[in-house]
């Protein structure tokens, strides 16, 4: 597996920890899971008092790669912001960058993107860009000093799975040495194994658990799903073809008229 | 006879001390701030005695702990309303009534035109419903007043003083309901900022709460009578702030807006923000140290969970019976 950022990951499960019905349901889907890395996103109002510290405490205590994130800002100076204070709160150079250009889709603004990965990157981060199947968004990111990419399945939060599989598939080709995360849309496992398929090195998600009845059950689905993607995507998979080709031979079967 | 001294006056305290009236201990109950005001979590209360919508997220005991507290109110205070729970959800986000009816029971599914001879003022804007028959609400500051009257004409002591209950416990019995102020002593208690509105839109009238699904926003507004609406919640996690933002605001107010465009017109009488005590289950908890118990972590069900933890402590103390929610380290 590609590494991020020098970090080798245990799998390329990252989980979001927001919209659980408790703290504990949230930590059984962690268990349940075997997530590698959560997923943290800071308010604003966060802070560091002793209210603030509560819910972060619990995060820690999953003892896993913890990636903040900039969910919910629509503008650089916003993320800018918010990026330096979840490494005074977690103290660590890790951020998912996020800037929202669209308040129906939550589409990224590529273009605030690439400029809040410059200054981040220049400032010591180590961005993990959200954003869309575009290759030349994905260069200029690059360019900007990312070294991670995460391209959008679907909007944030819809469950629609891979929208665009043939964008997906030509950004896998394009940055063969880059690591890939699909993150954000994926509703099923079935999905997830998809993205594996695809070469996809991890994939990110919060609500498919969160929301789901039984929380811890459909993380676990999700971490299963992930192995299958990834073990058959790795067994050299039979390329696919218009032609029947029977598994058992015709010739020399017995004639029965 | 028993002596019972209870620290905190919010809707735990009280509620314990009733019980425990009730089983003739003598009570004396103390608070920091002497009576009941907006320093408690309990003044900034829904007053939803709705144990089956709760159940939508809630573990199970929530669901059967809750149903005791509508008949428990209601033998307290006259300011308990028996409509029921109303929830509806925009056309776009039909799927969002369709989660919360498959995870939620005691409720039937209601019509556009039932929708509009129960609410009136909800006019034709929704096409599906469902109604939580059974539940009911509260005013929750005049239940709260009326509750301490007849404790103190049942002999309730009150004392003002910012005590610790390790001190009171040295000397006899003592009942913690300090709420989140208990932190000290419960390290795993956590706080969850919530923040709400009260309204005065004279032109609306609602006769039960009516929770609104939204995948982003869901709100509730429950009617406090004479064009007074309580509009909330957030709830947000690791918050710290004790000041309502600017983006809770225009969430809560865009969402009533979209119930009915009339509570654009409504004037906003006060702005709450509190800490509502959770433990990671979002559990209360029963805990015993001695002399001392602790009843904590009610999260954003004081007031439909205090009747059942109040029985349940009360039983602890006269019975010896081990309340379902005891916990002998909640730390």
């Amino acid at each position: 597996m590609r590494d991020f950022y020098g970090t080798q990951l245990k799998n390329g499960l990252m989980l979001g920890t927001a919209q659980y019905p408790s703290p504990a349901i949230l930590a059984s889907a962690f268990a349940q899971s075997e997530a590698s890395v959560a997923t943290v996103s800071l308010r604003r109002e966060s802070g560091q008092n002793r209210a603030g510290q509560d819910f972060w405490e619990l995060i820690r205590q999953l003892n896993v790669h913890i990636l903040p994130n900039t969910a919910g800002c629509h503008s650089v100076k916003e993320a800018v912001t918010t990026a330096h204070m979840a490494r005074e709160v977690f103290d660590t150079k890790w951020i998912k960058l996020e800037v929202i250009g669209e308040e129906d889709t939550l589409q990224p603004d590529v273009f605030g993107l690439v400029e809040a990965a410059r200054i981040l990157t220049e400032d010591g981060f180590q961005v993990f860009p959200y954003t869309t199947e575009d290759l030349v968004v994905a260069e200029r990111l690059l360019h900007a000093g990312c070294e991670v990419l995460m391209p959008w399945g679907a909007p944030i939060g819809s469950g629609l799975g891979l929208n665009n599989v043939f964008g997906l598939r030509a950004m896998r080709a394009h940055f063969p040495d880059t690591p890939l995360v699909i993150d954000a849309g994926l509703g099923l496992p079935s999905q997830a194994t998809q993205a594996m398929e695809l070469g996809y090195d991890a994939i990110l998600l919060n609500t498919a658990v969160a929301k789901a009845g039984d929380p811890a059950a459909m993380a676990r689905a999700f971490a299963l799903a992930l192995q299958a993607g990834r073990l058959g995507a790795g067994a050299d998979p039979m390329e696919p073809r218009d032609m029947a080709a029977p598994s058992t031979p015709v010739i020399g079967k017995a004639f029965l008229e | 006879m028993t002596d019972v001294t209870i620290i905190g006056a919010g809707v735990m305290g009280l509620c314990a001390a009733r019980a425990l009236l009730d089983r003739g201990a003598t009570v004396t109950l103390i608070d920091r701030h002497g009576d009941i005001g907006p320093h408690a979590c309990s003044w900034w209360a829904g007053g939803m005695l709705a144990p089956f919508c709760e159940g939508e997220t809630a573990e199970e005991p929530v669901v059967r702990l809750g149903q005791e507290a509508a008949d428990w109110w209601d033998a307290q205070t006259d300011a308990v309303h028996r409509c029921g729970t109303l929830v509806v959800s925009p056309a776009r986000d039909h799927t969002e009534l369709a989660r919360f009816a498959r995870r939620t029971s005691g409720h039937r599914a209601v019509t556009g035109t039932e929708i509009s001879t129960l609410e009136p003022d909800l006019g034709t804007s929704f096409a599906k419903g469902l109604l939580f028959e059974t539940e009911a609400h509260l005013a929750p500051r005049r239940a709260m007043a009326d509750l301490r009257q007849s404790l103190l004409r049942d002999g309730l002591k009150t004392i003002q003083d910012d005590a610790d209950p390790q001190h009171y416990a040295a000397h006899g019995l003592t009942l913690d309901c300090r709420g989140y102020s208990a932190r000290d002593a419960l390290p795993n208690l956590r706080g969850v900022k919530g923040e709400m509105l009260i309204l005065s839109c004279p032109d609306v009238t609602l006769n039960r709460p009516v929770r609104l699904l939204h995948p982003r926003v869901p709100i509730y507004i429950v009617p406090r009578g004479n064009g007074i609406f309580m509009l909330g919640a957030t709830m947000i996690e690791g918050a710290a702030g004790s000041h309502v933002t600017a983006r809770a605001l225009l969430e809560l107010l865009s969402a009533a807006y979209a119930l009915n465009p009339a509570f654009g017109q409504a004037e906003v009488i006060e702005i709450g923000v509190d800490n509502r005590p959770a433990f990671a289950d979002n559990l209360p908890r029963i805990a015993r140290d001695g002399n001392l118990i602790r009843l904590n972590g009610l999260f954003r069900h004081g007031f439909l969970l205090a009747p059942a933890m109040a029985r349940m402590a009360a039983e602890l103390i006269f019975d010896t019976k081990t309340p379902e929610v005891m916990h002998e380290n909640p730390a």
